[in-house]
């Protein structure tokens, strides 16, 4: 790997600071920029580390009910945390594997934005808010495309606030070698809405499944979703799984996770 | 370069390491201990297993300055203070859970990381805690065992597949 310079910020205005050269890059948990730099498909030549930034970590309630987790809080500490809920809890203890959910950040996967990564997924169907330190970003609008977010140079995710839906679900169909979502699907069923958002099978990155949510909305049932089925145009093509099994998958997850959260 | 001190099986070590030195590679080639294992330097195999601040994670995926001021703890500082096997190591050795013995230290650090959090696993649980590490001859069955068995429960209803 390249050599840089490396900084370790007490404090998100410090971190700012540090990331206004033009070079210079956030290093989260690093289990996804460690080994991307390893391969000199990254060369910045500052890496500002967030891991020493207190304001960044932890999980806590807020007044309207909802949960602000800390863009710095590690995949073992969201798995672990009294105040997660079932959907939230259960993708965070399957993300990876043990050593990677002590270093991984919930910020880091955000920002990151990997099609196949967990994350997404439950941000966009619980329509989380991505503040960063300039902003609120909703999730709607945060994830633009595979890799891609609406996150400025140099813009670091703060924490995610999450509406507590009243049952929800992440069902992965894993990729056995890297523990990625071959397709995985969260669900979650706030009374009045359901929200379906899946991760790994599309070109496109995560994406909302609008036709099994409308019909979901009309009658929350597995039985609802039976005839639908989901275009494999855009889904993505690989030696584990073709466009055609991913849309199929997409369809058995979705069922899986409705069950699940009745 | 830049001046790091962390804290290695209870003694305190300081070197001077470039923003790109791994923390395996400060382990192993500045303080030489090299009992934690480099397998695959891509994150997936766990031989460079350690605990850093009491939690497991891959010593090829960390920079060394990031672990400035932590408390380490490798394979080597693991035997009883009598410098005997502790219980997970005899426990591996009384029930043949290494052959090559390459990925060992990674396994003895995910199991010691285990039995922290949950003293009683099932052998499911055990399984799953696993799945970051990789090993290329038991099969992980004696592996399985040897931890099961380290934990003080009874082996003898795990079935060889």
């Amino acid at each position: 790997m390249y050599n840089f310079e490396f900084k370790q910020p007490k404090t998100i205005s410090d971190a700012v600071n540090a990331l206004v050269s033009d070079e210079a890059q956030a290093l989260g948990g690093g289990q996804t920029l460690i080994p991307t730099m390893k391969q000199r498909l990254a060369n910045p030549s500052t890496l500002v580390s967030l891991t020493a930034i207190s304001e960044m970590k932890g999980i806590c309630k807020n007044d309207d009910g909802s949960i602000s987790i800390g863009g710095g809080t590690t995949h073992a500490d969201v798995a672990s945390h009294s105040d997660t809920f079932f959907g939230l809890k259960t993708l965070a203890e399957k993300i990876g594997d043990a050593a990677v959910r002590n270093r991984g950040t919930i910020g880091g996967s955000l920002a990151n934005n990997d099609p196949a990564a967990c994350y997404p997924a439950a941000a966009l169907s619980l329509g989380a808010t991505i503040v960063t330190n300039s902003r609120e970003i909703s999730a709607d609008v945060f994830f633009q495309g595979m890799f891609d977010t609406a996150l400025e140079e140099g813009e670091i995710i703060v924490s995610v606030k999450f509406p507590v839906p009243s049952s929800s679900s992440y069902q992965k169909f894993v990729q056995p070698a890297s523990r990625f979502a071959m397709v995985g699907v969260f669900l979650s069923n706030f009374g009045n809405e359901t929200r379906v958002a899946v991760t790994g099978a599309s070109e496109g990155g995560v994406f909302r499944w609008s036709e099994a949510e409308a019909a979901l909305n009309k009658t929350f049932s597995d039985n609802s979703i039976k005839d639908l089925s989901i275009d494999h145009k855009d889904m993505i093509k690989d030696i584990h799984a073709s466009k055609e099994y991913r849309a199929h998958l997409v369809k058995v997850m979705t069922k899986r996770a409705v069950v699940s959260a009745s | 370069m830049s001046n790091v001190t962390m804290t290695v099986n209870g003694k305190t070590v300081s070197g001077s390491v470039e923003g790109r030195t791994l923390l395996v590679e400060f382990i192993r080639n500045d303080l030489h201990l090299t009992g934690t294992h480099v397998g695959c330097d891509t994150s997936q195999c766990g031989a460079c297993a350690i605990h850093v601040d009491g939690k497991l994670v891959k010593a090829c995926t960390m920079f060394a300055l990031e672990a400035n001021g932590a408390e380490v703890s490798t394979i080597e500082g693991q035997a009883n203070d009598d410098g005997s096997l502790n219980v997970i190591q005899q426990a591996f050795k009384d029930h043949h859970g290494l052959q090559c013995g390459f990925c060992t230290p990674g396994m003895v650090m995910a199991a010691s990381a285990l039995l922290k959090a949950n003293p009683k696993p099932s052998e499911l649980e055990i399984r799953e805690h696993l799945e970051g590490n990789i090993c290329r001859c038991t099969g992980y069955h004696n592996i399985v065992k040897a931890i099961l068995a380290a934990s003080g429960q009874d082996v003898s209803s795990i079935a060889a597949e």
